[in-house]
């Protein structure tokens, strides 16, 4: 036996089964066989592959070794695998001279085998594809999946003469003849139909023994499919019924037969006849009705599904266009869709009285498409007159490029394999392009750099929001968390050539004490690292100073949360070393430590529903000190300009006096409430529940995964204040957020989902999550597929949930804008050409101020995000389905198609939790301030109230009357003044 | 603006593309077996200098800039070295972004720099003819409304050109057809050079298309 080359799969198992029946396999060629088949060989020569120019280094390498081992008899299976013709049809094509010296050289080699072929051996060359006219492969194209089978032996194989036009043997059909040929057992899930001639005995001339010999291997064969598909109809029903009976009866009618030939030999001749027929047609049936039921793709439903989705994406897109309009409101949204489903019940109650029986697959997508409908109906209906055409592509131009590349690469196998790569690639070429953007349009740099110094001035663009190594710096430390949270990396299994990073593998692997021990305090840091840059934040905002339950939460339950982690992995990378007495302890603590953890966390998430309110409030007496001018100015005025500006302000200060005398007699004792940390309000509450969101999704992971969740949380704390240095805020709404960073956001939830230690493919799902927190003993329960399936999407969580920072991030950084305006105090120009009613950050409290802009523009952050991961499933879909026929649909683009599904419906729900949270939230502000007012007028005193924007020490007292945060307020006659913290 | 000075323009760039294409071609009369793909580096190597070198001449031959009054050897000496200087910090700056972009930190460091290399040719070089170690200067240059001659304006358009070729020069990397040109940072180079080929052809014709448009402040 020599030369072969069979479909790999089924090349697996057979060769599986050569070591085990001690039979001697030699193999030179390819060394991708080293990668499929490792260990099988008991002597190999491999030869680099990598190059397809490289036409010569296998194929030599081959001829160089192959007649002195064929000579040598120390083989019992030779295989070769020649590369030179593969790679001629790459590089050249089927009719370039180099592929006629090419063929010369494979006849040359062939000629040589025959020469020096034994008895008992057998010749098999074979190629494992064709080739098109342009000599690549891969496709379903004719020329590509049919190639030549040429048997030969020294002895005659074939009783007659093979016909002119060779008969056309299904690929499959190889493994059970070698099988057989060899002894072995055809392997288990083989469908092929040996190849009846080649075990017809021509020597012995007797045609009836050589009829024999065939009818007992179309048996053997016969006996493992019936075997076969005896026990995958056990498992799988999408067989035909009717025609598995006919099958299963046309077997045992043939088994019976051949019984009937072994018992009596003699005068069997006509039993023969039937014999061999029916057993090849019961071959043929199988491989017919299998094919028929593995490869049967519904055209039209995929055409529906894509078109549906198609329609919805395209759905959001308007939907997101009409939110921040200003005749925008949701009574149109509802309608259509309440239409559609009432319209699909009526539909499924008239099938169900009809008895007409119908998929409920088909029965949702009437329903959708009956929502759908009137939507468009809508939309078209309103384009024409009004809505220029250009509103149908509302995005820049880069944004729809780097949107259209990604989407593109969907369709590509390539791509998606290294996707790990590319979609941080993509994310730096958008973070680079902000930042250039923000330098293009003159926000970096005062104008006066801009300008030329001759010419003297350019109309500037107004003041620089940020300075240029502030925004610099943001970019290239997301940069750098980008390109470091890179190292932790999964290889796909596809890759051929690639090993994935040894830090995802969880610490109990490691052996060397010493570094187990280090790489356990850099966890632990990361962990200290990642709850106090939390703490920080909150500090830094103020909401840690409300005596709130949440707050509290923070304050104490999260170092509680930290430790129990450590703990877990503590015990978790040490149990190995336990001493034997506490290994029943450890076991039971590293089952319930994580119980805790998650316990602490939901009682956590359940607190902050409860009082999600996170502020400080502060009754104190004393008038609030109404503006006090404070620039600093000393000396007597030297010029006009001083001139103009002090004495103003000395008007104003005496002014003040009066007033401040006036009311000191009027009222003594006047109460002031002030609130603190309004401001933040509703961000601290996203940001704790991703805080405590992230610490179960920690648990599931392995500890060194919590470098990259640090990382994470970094890098999106650096976004986020990147993108807020583009966003302008325009009070008073409508407020949007741009689709860059919709889309960043997007491409930075798929790049955690790579960082974390995961790929699209079910060989990389971690199934250890499933027995975190979780006694051993367990079946797998809905349980363990909920812990699995959050490991694997922890990331979509993460940014679903906290998607509506990026609304509200822009009104965080207007605090960090205005300070910095202010803080130069040398200054003294700028001071002076300040406007008087320069009003304290409102921060987030502008949002309360139009609340109909607030979620309108909630709406469309939703649907612009939904928009951008629908157009990734949407590629998804359309590559499944249109590379159905690909070689590697079953490998990259199906299980590619089922994550990213998968993880649309996991993002779909944490986006309406996020803006669920945001609105709790929004409706315990208001109910706060309702209630406050009404303890006001209960005092029944002339009152003011002092918001406050945030808790910043270090600032001078400068209150402000503010519009009102809500009409009540002003009707009830308080007035509401807003404050920064003295 | 006249017609003249969008001609010189034209004919600059006309001799860049024109040493660029000796680049390939000359070289393999004195070295054996040149070719760019087999020896990359070599080609990389010529190319720089030959860029390099036609930039120096023309920029000394045209003077597009008000040449400074001050013309002692100090201070072109100073101004020289400060050249260099801002040369070489460019390039370790791109190898830098390079290596954040996700090339190999320590594999292949050669080519990733002599990428670093030929790409501040590409950019930096024309940069330090045109406005000299004046950083404040470059950063006018691109952003709105900052130039202020056609030849920044050229300037400009090569500049984001060359960016945007070596840029579309790393899509091919990921796939699998196993061509030679597909090694790291071979596509690269080759999208950097045709990037700023396509700027050298376009810079000209756009100006001369929207010539109408273009007011220069100081002109």
């Amino acid at each position: 036996m020599n030369s072969l080359s069979c479909h790999y799969q089924d090349a697996e198992d057979l060769s599986a089964a050569f070591p085990g029946l001690g039979r001697r396999v030699v193999f030179m060629g390819d060394e991708t066989w080293n990668d499929l088949f490792p260990g099988v060989f008991s002597q190999a020569l491999f030869f680099p592959s990598f190059n397809v120019r490289d036409l010569e280094t296998v194929d030599n390498g081959i001829m160089k070794h192959l007649y002195p081992t064929m000579d040598s008899d120390e083989w019992d299976v030779l295989i070769t695998h020649f590369l030179g013709v593969d790679h001629c049809g790459h590089k050249h094509d089927p009719y370039h001279p180099e592929m006629a010296k090419k063929l010369t050289q494979m006849d040359k080699m062939i000629q040589g085998l025959v020469k020096r072929l034994k008895n008992d051996t057998l010749l098999v060359v074979t190629g494992d594809h064709g080739m098109t006219i342009s000599g690549n492969h891969g496709g379903e194209s004719e020329l590509e999946t049919s190639a030549a089978l040429f048997l030969y032996s020294p002895r005659a194989l074939f009783p007659s003469a093979p016909a002119e036009e060779p008969e056309i043997i299904p690929q499959i059909s190889l493994v059970p003849t070698l099988a057989l040929l060899l002894g072995l057992p055809i392997p288990f899930g083989n469908i092929g139909e040996v190849i009846a001639e080649v075990f017809s005995e021509i020597e012995d001339s007797q045609p009836r023994f050589s009829a024999l010999a065939q009818a007992s291997a179309l048996h053997l064969n016969a006996q493992q499919v019936s075997r076969f598909l005896h026990t995958y109809s056990a498992t799988a029903q999408d067989l035909q019924v009717q025609e598995l009976h006919r099958l299963q009866k046309l077997f045992s009618k043939a088994s019976a037969d051949y019984q009937r030939l072994l018992q009596s030999p003699q005068g069997a001749e006509a039993v023969l006849q039937t014999v061999i027929p029916e057993l090849q047609q019961f071959l043929r049936g199988v491989r017919a009705m299998c094919i028929e039921s593995w490869a049967r793709f519904s055209l039209v439903r995929m055409a529906g599904g894509a078109a549906l989705l198609a329609a919805t994406c395209f759905l959001c897109l308007l939907v997101s266009q009409w939110a921040t309009s200003p005749a925008f409101y949701f009574g149109p949204l509802l309608k259509p869709t309440a239409s559609g489903l009432s319209g699909a019940m009526v539909c499924a109650g008239l099938l169900a009285s009809t008895g007409l029986k119908l998929d409920s697959m088909v029965l949702g997508a009437m329903a959708a498409v009956g929502s759908l409908l009137p939507f468009l109906w809508k939309a078209w209906a309103s384009w024409g007159s009004k809505r220029p055409l250009a509103s149908l592509l509302p995005m820049p131009g880069p944004v729809l490029l780097l949107l259209l590349i990604r989407f593109a690469g969907f369709f590509s196998d390539s791509y998606i394999i290294t996707e790990a790569r590319v979609a941080p690639f993509l994310l730096i070429s958008l973070i680079l392009l902000l930042v250039a953007r923000l330098h293009w349009e003159g926000k970096l740099l005062p104008p006066k750099l801009l300008s030329i110094p001759r010419l003297g001035f350019l109309t500037p663009a107004g003041p620089p929001q940020y300075s240029a190594m502030h925004a610099v710096g943001l970019g290239v430390g997301l940069l750098l968390c980008i390109r470091l949270a890179g190292l932790f990396y999964r290889c796909h299994e596809e890759t051929p050539v690639c090993s994935s990073s040894p830090l995802l593998s969880p610490l109990r692997s490691t052996v060397d004490g010493r570094t187990k021990n280090l790489w356990y305090g850099a966890c632990v840091g990361a962990l200290v690292a990642l709850l106090a840059s939390v703490r920080l934040w909150l500090h830094c905002y103020g909401n840690l100073k409300s005596p709130e339950p949440p707050v509290l939460f923070v304050r104490w339950g999260l170092p509680l949360m930290g430790l129990g982690t450590a703990a877990y992995w503590a015990l978790a990378s040490g149990a190995d070393e336990a001493p034997p007495r506490l290994r029943a302890l450890v076991s039971g603590a590293s089952v319930m430590l994580p119980r805790a953890v998650a316990g602490l966390a939901a009682s956590g998430l359940m607190l902050l529903l409860w009082r999600p309110v996170t502020v400080l409030v502060k009754a104190t007496t004393g008038a609030p000190r109404t503006r006090t001018v404070l620039t600093p100015f000393s000396g007597p005025p030297t010029s006009q300009a001083d001139l103009d500006y002090v004495v103003p302000q000395i008007y104003r200060h005496i002014q003040e006096e009066f007033r401040g005398r006036l009311e000191r007699t009027k009222s003594q004792g006047l109460l002031t409430v002030a609130a603190y940390q309004l401001g933040s309000v509703y961000s601290a509450a996203v940001v704790m529940a991703l805080t405590l969101l992230a610490f179960p999704l920690l648990l599931l992971h392995a500890e060194r995964i919590s470098l990259v969740f640090l990382l994470l949380f970094l890098q999106s704390f650096l976004l986020l204040h990147l993108l807020a240095a583009g966003i302008p805020i325009t009070t008073p709404g409508p407020f949007t957020v741009p689709w860059h960073a919709v889309f960043a956001w997007a491409l930075m939830a798929t790049q955690t989902f790579y960082t974390t230690g995961h790929q699209p493919v079910f060989s990389a799902i971690q199934w250890h999550a499933a027995f975190v927190g979780v006694s051993e003993s367990r079946d797998f329960t809905w349980l363990s597929a909920f812990l699995v399936g959050a490991n694997t999407f922890a990331s979509h969580i993460l940014f679903a949930v906290g998607c509506p920072l990026l609304l509200l991030w822009p009104f965080l950084c207007e605090n960090q804008g205005s300070q910095k305006r202010r803080q130069p105090p040398g200054n003294e120009a700028e001071a002076r050409v300040r406007p008087e009613e320069e009003q304290e950050p409102r921060m987030e409290m502008r949002l309360r101020d139009a609340p109909h802009h607030f979620s309108a523009a909630l709406l469309q952050l939703g649907l612009k995000y939904l928009f951008v991961l629908g157009i990734q499933i949407l590629a998804c879909v359309l590559a499944a389905s249109i590379l159905r026929r690909h070689l590697l649909v079953w490998k990259v683009f199906a299980p590619k198609f089922i994550f990213e599904a998968m993880g649309f419906i996991v993002s779909s729900v944490g986006l309406c939790l996020g803006i669920a949270l945001v609105m709790r939230v929004d409706g315990a502000v208001s109910s706060w301030f309702r209630q406050l007012v009404l303890t006001q007028q209960k005092a029944g005193e002339q009152s003011s109230l002092v918001c406050t924007g945030a808790g910043l020490s270090a600032r001078k007292a400068q209150p402000h009357l503010l519009p009102p945060c809500s009409q009540d307020l002003l009707a009830s006659g308080t007035s509401l003044f807003y404050n920064s913290r003295s | 603006m006249k017609d003249t000075d969008i001609k010189k323009l034209l004919y600059t760039h006309l001799l860049c593309i024109f040493s660029i294409i000796l680049s390939i071609f000359i070289p393999s009369f004195f070295l054996e077996n040149f070719s760019i793909l087999e020896t990359h580096l070599t080609w990389l190597c010529i190319c720089s200098v030959s860029v390099t070198a036609v930039n120096l001449v023309l920029y000394l031959v045209v003077k597009p800039n008000v040449s400074s009054k001050r013309s002692s050897l100090s201070y072109k000496v100073t101004r020289f070295l400060k050249c260099c200087i801002y040369f070489l910090t460019s390039c370790f700056f791109f190898h830098v972004i390079f290596v954040l972009y996700g090339a190999p930190l320590i594999e292949l460091a050669l080519e990733t720099f002599s990428l670093a290399v030929i790409l501040s040719t590409f950019t930096t070089i024309p940069c330090l003819c045109l406005l000299g170690p004046n950083f404040k200067a470059w950063l006018r240059i691109f952003s709105r409304n900052g130039v202020t001659s056609i030849w920044e304006n050229s300037l400009q358009i090569t500049t984001i050109s060359s960016f945007v070729g070596i840029w579309l020069g790393a899509f091919p990397i990921p796939l699998d057809w196993g061509r030679p040109w597909q090694e790291w940072p071979i596509s690269c180079t080759l999208g950097a050079t045709f990037g700023y080929v396509a700027g050298l052809v376009i810079s000209p014709l756009w100006i001369y298309w929207n010539r109408k448009k273009l007011t220069y402040k100081n002109n």
